[in-house]
């Protein structure tokens, strides 16, 4: 019998929630695990870099890496996990647009350490300690990776050829994924493994969504009771799903909640922010400076909103450190 | 070398222009073309004295069959001026046109700086950035539309009576469409023009009655137009009729029912006499008016305020014409090409308190002054003032609501004029004394210098300075019960104060009060004080940016009626000239609608600013109608999913100039 495909999971920046999905397969992981070898899951088994170091290069098949890199041992097992798998999937947002950790990009890495090794309310750090690259304490020595000053989505860093979006993936992507992968039918290279149309297409509250939106103001969602059968631009609430990609089968928006944006944009879009808020912009209500003012300024935290998941990938990608210092 | 999909089937000709001295004076283009050889792509770089004339589009033919180029490139001036010249000449030289790319180098580059090598470096990047371009361009199609051969044309002043008796006399169908009773505009409120005096009915009269009896004019007058819907070619226009309360058909004009009406004297302020007169609730606007059917004011009829009216009215009309019941009435209508010659309103003289009027009843505006004169005006022409005296003394202000930078900053071009017409009119009336206070007379016409040498010569005094104040405020007994016109004489350096029994305020012209709901429902561009914009302020002056829609007279800006003639002749040449060709080409820089990438939002579909966007409810999804299709690009930022796109400027297009721009071949990283 010939040996079963080697299949290798990776996190690096994340949150877990990604290794969460993998589980969420339930029953349909026996299958994935009959039919796969698993030669690396950081999560769930005990192999070590070691053990991959000693494969021959490209044995794996696939290999599902999550997480944004932000540090030094990131970037290694990254370029590791590349050198040692034919295919590389981007594994939930933080490895295909840099997610949530990536918002960390409107700071500097100075910035950031200040602020959490002395500035924060809960820090309580009067010699100022910082974590060193090296430290030699009592005789050893303990070694720390690097912080880059930018959070990088995974294709910043090494070669993808496919990406599995969401925050996370739905089980459901994930096994026609390897479906397709295992059939050995495999997709143009660099393809987002998703439908290519915004989520609207597929939201069950599309048919109410109107034709002129007439933004007076937005609304968050915990101010009010929101109509289920009604679409939440239409209620004033800001919903990314006319420049997100669909295939989430609208979860978010089946519970009542927005969509936040976390499949990233169709391929046509380079920069998910920038669209809807040209798309949002062109529906406000008031046409005179002071009044257009008025309504944006009701959008909280708008890069928070408009690039929750995608802020790396983005035209803006990072703060401008020349110009702050 | 560039990362832009080179596979070496893009074969480049790019040529730099010297405009004579325009460009090479400034751009070192010798050092352009040989730069943009280097890049990859490119195969024949070369200068030229003048790329536009008959051997620089020789030049890009020859090159083209002798390198088989194809794409083409000339660094030159704006695109305006000649990018359909260089389209051509790529087409003509077996290449489809759109291949072609042009860079500004002049308007961009070559006028706005001073500095040889920084500009020589600002065309290089603007040159490289076309070069990555056009690896992307596309062949695409022209359109053509055909030309539907009727013409609307909104409003009845000279101007709009000129063009459409110029079409309708080339065999035209035309709508004429006026939203007063009558036709004729403000001439029609003139006793004589200058400079020839002559009598403003005998000429305007004559042409009125042609258009009222022309049989290729369709006259809507009480009449505006409501809807705009298409695009050159093929308008389709909403036309709503008011309710005259008269059967247009019967009414022959005998006016028996003004004479019968209740009301023994007018009592309601006579709009075409300025409420200097008092008209009935029936009336027609005046004895010459077009069409000779009176109307009935709902406002202020009886019958329409009691419904207990004696209607002495219809019992006087023999022929039935009157019709309390009729009914706004809308006419669709279809078009091919549009003149609007809306006109003008006076400046409002009210708005500068210190000239008095409304306040001193013997300040008076200046077209108050032309009905006053008029044998068919208020008084027969008689010149009696509000408080029944005759004048002896008369001062004429020149530039009211105009050259003030507190009212309006332009010179309105006729008030100098039409001031030294009045002066002769007056003095002809009266034998008053009459002081023009000017600030320069502009008398800049054909025979216009010859009539103000001979107003001067008539003993009209000229007084040069702008008038501080009107007042009543005696302070010399010479000047009680008199208007005294406080001005400095800036010829001779004294304040001077004139005591006059009548000011006459020669008011500026202004936009129509609804020019820009006008322009919005026409799709057109005012410029910054309200006139309609013209295309090209030498080269097109009676075109809009709206393809099928012209300009003519005062809309467009402050002219006298030779002028405006002039202007909707030209108006009416320029609507023939589609007329009679038939057909348009159209630009392709239309946007559509990718079908299967469509999620069906809504974003695009009220944004279109030429409502060319619908939804087919069927499949769910938007699409566009690329006849309607400006090319604004509007909906194209909008699609929050990527799914419009525009020809000639597709994101590819747009990235790969931005990145070539910014001397990058690929998006740089990290
Ligand atoms: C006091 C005075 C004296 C003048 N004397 C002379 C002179 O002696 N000689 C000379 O050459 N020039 C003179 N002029 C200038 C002259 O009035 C203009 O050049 C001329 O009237 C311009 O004609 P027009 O057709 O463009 O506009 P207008 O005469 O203003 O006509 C516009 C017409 O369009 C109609 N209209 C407007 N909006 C609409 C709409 N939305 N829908 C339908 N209809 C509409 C109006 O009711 C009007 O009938 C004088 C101007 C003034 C103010
Ligand atoms: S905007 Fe949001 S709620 Fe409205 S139709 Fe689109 S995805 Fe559904
Ligand atoms: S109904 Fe009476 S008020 Fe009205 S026009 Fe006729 S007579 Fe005059
Ligand atoms: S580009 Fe879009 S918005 Fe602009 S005219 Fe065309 S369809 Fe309308
Ligand atoms: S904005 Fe884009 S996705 Fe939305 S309906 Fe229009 S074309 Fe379709």
């Amino acid at each position: 019998m010939p040996d079963k495909p080697k299949v290798a999971f990776y996190w690096c920046a994340s949150c877990g929630g990604c290794e969460e999905s993998v589980v969420d397969l339930a029953e349909s992981i026996l299958d994935v695990v009959a039919a796969v070898d698993i030669v690396m899951w950081p999560v769930a088994m005990d192999f070590k870099k070691k053990d991959v170091e000693a494969m021959a290069d490209g044995s794996i098949l696939v290999s599902l890496v999550n997480g944004a890199v932000r540090t030094s041992e990131q970037e290694e097992m990254a370029k590791l996990m590349r050198k040692k798998s034919k295919l590389i999937i981007a594994y939930g947002s933080c490895a295909h647009t840099g997610g949530i950790p990536g918002l960390a990009n409107q700071f500097g890495r100075e910035e950031l350490l200040r602020y959490i090794y002395e500035e924060s309310p809960s820090t309580v750090n009067p010699q100022k300690t910082r974590p060193e690259l090296k430290v030699i304490a009592n005789g050893s020595t303990v070694t720390l990776p690097n912080f880059f000053n930018i959070v990088r989505a995974l294709d910043q860093v090494i070669d993808v050829d496919y990406y599995l979006p969401g925050c996370p993936p739905t089980p459901k992507l994930l096994k026609q994924a390897l479906e397709v992968l295992l059939s050995g039918k495999l997709p143009e290279k660099g393809a987002v493994l998703a439908p290519d149309i915004a989520l609207c297409d597929e939201c069950p509250k599309k048919d109410t969504k109107p034709s002129d939106l007439k933004f007076t103001e937005f609304k968050r969602p915990h101010w009010m009771q929101i109509d289920p059968k009604v679409c939440l631009l239409a209620q004033g609430i800001l919903c990314m799903g006319p420049a997100t990609r669909g295939g989430c089968e609208g979860v978010c928006i089946s519970g009542n909640m927005p969509c936040t944006g976390c499949f990233g944009p169709p391929s046509r879009i380079k920069d998910q922010g920038a669209k809807i808020l040209s798309a949002l912009a062109s529906q406000v209500e008031a046409k005179d400076e002071k009044g257009i003012d008025e309504t944006l300024a009701t959008i909280p935290d708008p890069v928070g909103t408009f690039y929750r998941y995608g802020l790396p990938v983005s035209l803006l990608r990072r703060k401008n450190f020349n110009s702050t210092g | 070398m560039h990362g832009n999909g080179y596979n070496g089937t893009v074969r480049i000709g790019f040529y730099i222009c010297h405009c004579g001295h325009n460009i090479a004076s400034i751009v070192d283009v010798k050092a352009v073309a040989e730069y943009i050889k280097s890049l990859s792509g490119v195969v024949v770089s070369s200068e030229y004295k003048y790329m536009c004339s008959d051997p620089g589009q020789e030049l890009i033919q020859k090159d083209i069959k002798e390198h088989s180029l194809n794409r083409i490139i000339v660094a030159s001036c704006s695109p305006l001026l000649h990018e359909h010249t260089f389209r051509t000449a790529v087409e003509k030289g077996g290449l489809n046109p759109y291949y072609f790319q042009m860079v500004n180098i002049r308007e961009n580059v070559s006028w706005v700086h001073t500095d040889m090598k920084a500009a020589t470096e600002k065309a290089k990047d603007l040159a490289r950035a076309a070069v990555q371009r056009v690896f992307h361009h596309k062949s695409l199609e022209t359109k053509h539309v055909k030309i539907h051969p009727d013409v609307l044309i909104v409003g009845g002043g000279i101007a709009g009576i000129h063009a459409a008796l110029t079409l309708a006399n080339a065999g035209k169908k035309v709508y004429l469409v006026e939203r007063d009773p009558t036709i004729g505009g403000h001439m029609a409120m003139f006793d004589k023009t200058f400079p020839t005096l002559d009598c403003a009915a005998c000429i305007l009269t004559p042409k009125m009655s042609q258009v009222k009896n022309h049989p290729n004019i369709t006259l809507w007058t009480y009449s505006e137009v409501a809807k705009v819907d298409g695009y050159v070619g093929n308008y389709k226009i909403s036309v709503r009729r008011k309710p005259r309360y008269i059967i247009e058909g019967l009414c022959v004009g005998c006016m028996d029912c003004i004479e019968k009406c209740v009301y023994k004297e007018g009592k309601t302020p006579d709009e075409f006499n300025l409420g200097l007169s008092k008209r009935k609730p029936i009336y027609i606007p005046f004895p010459q008016a077009t069409p000779q059917i009176v109307v009935i004011d709902p406002e202020t009829c009886i019958e329409f305020k009691s419904g207990r009216c004696k209607k002495t009215c219809v019992e006087a009309c023999d022929r039935k014409a009157i019709d309390f019941q009729q009914k706004e009435e809308i006419k669709e209508i279809e078009v091919g090409t549009i003149i609007l010659t809306t006109g003008y309103q006076p400046f409002d003289a009210s708005r500068v308190p210190f000239y008095g009027y409304g306040k001193y009843p013997n300040v008076y505006t200046s077209l108050e002054v032309e009905r006053l004169v008029n044998a068919s005006g208020p008084t027969g022409g008689e010149l009696i003032l509000r408080d029944g005296r005759h004048p002896k003394t008369v001062g004429i202000i020149h530039c009211v609501g105009s050259r003030d930078k507190n009212t309006n900053r332009w010179c309105s071009r006729t008030c100098c004029m039409y001031s030294l017409k009045l002066a002769h009119l007056l003095k002809e009336h009266t034998d008053a004394e009459v002081y023009n206070f000017y600030i320069d007379i502009r008398a800049a016409g054909k025979s216009y210098e010859e009539f103000y040498d001979k107003l001067l010569d008539e003993n009209v005094h000229f007084i040069r300075g702008r008038v501080a104040e009107v007042s009543d405020w005696a302070v010399r007994p010479s000047e009680e019960g008199k208007l005294i016109i406080r001005a400095e004489d800036t010829l001779i350096g004294i304040v001077r104060r004139v005591p006059v029994d009548m000011v006459v305020l020669a008011v500026g012209m202004e936009p129509q009060a609804d020019s820009q709901d006008v322009r919005r429902m026409f799709n057109i561009s005012c410029s910054t004080e309200g006139f309609f914009l013209e295309r090209h302020p030498k080269l097109a002056p009676v075109d809009t940016f709206t393809d099928g829609i012209f300009i003519a007279g005062c809309c467009q800006g402050p002219k006298d009626i030779p002028d405006s003639v002039a202007q909707a002749g030209a108006a009416a040449a320029q609507a023939l000239i589609l007329i009679d060709s038939g057909e348009i080409e159209l630009e392709p820089n239309t946007a559509y609608v990718v079908q299967e990438e469509c999620s069906g939002c809504r974003t695009c579909l009220t944004i279109c600013p030429f409502t060319a966007i619908s939804r087919d409810e069927a499949k769910q999804k938007a699409f566009i109608n690329e006849a309607l299709c400006k090319g604004c690009g509007t909906c194209v930022a909008a699609c929050p999913s990527g799914a419009i796109k525009q020809n000639l400027f597709e994101d590819e297009m747009i990235f790969s100039e931005i990145d070539g721009l910014l001397k990058m071949e690929s998006p740089a990283c990290c």
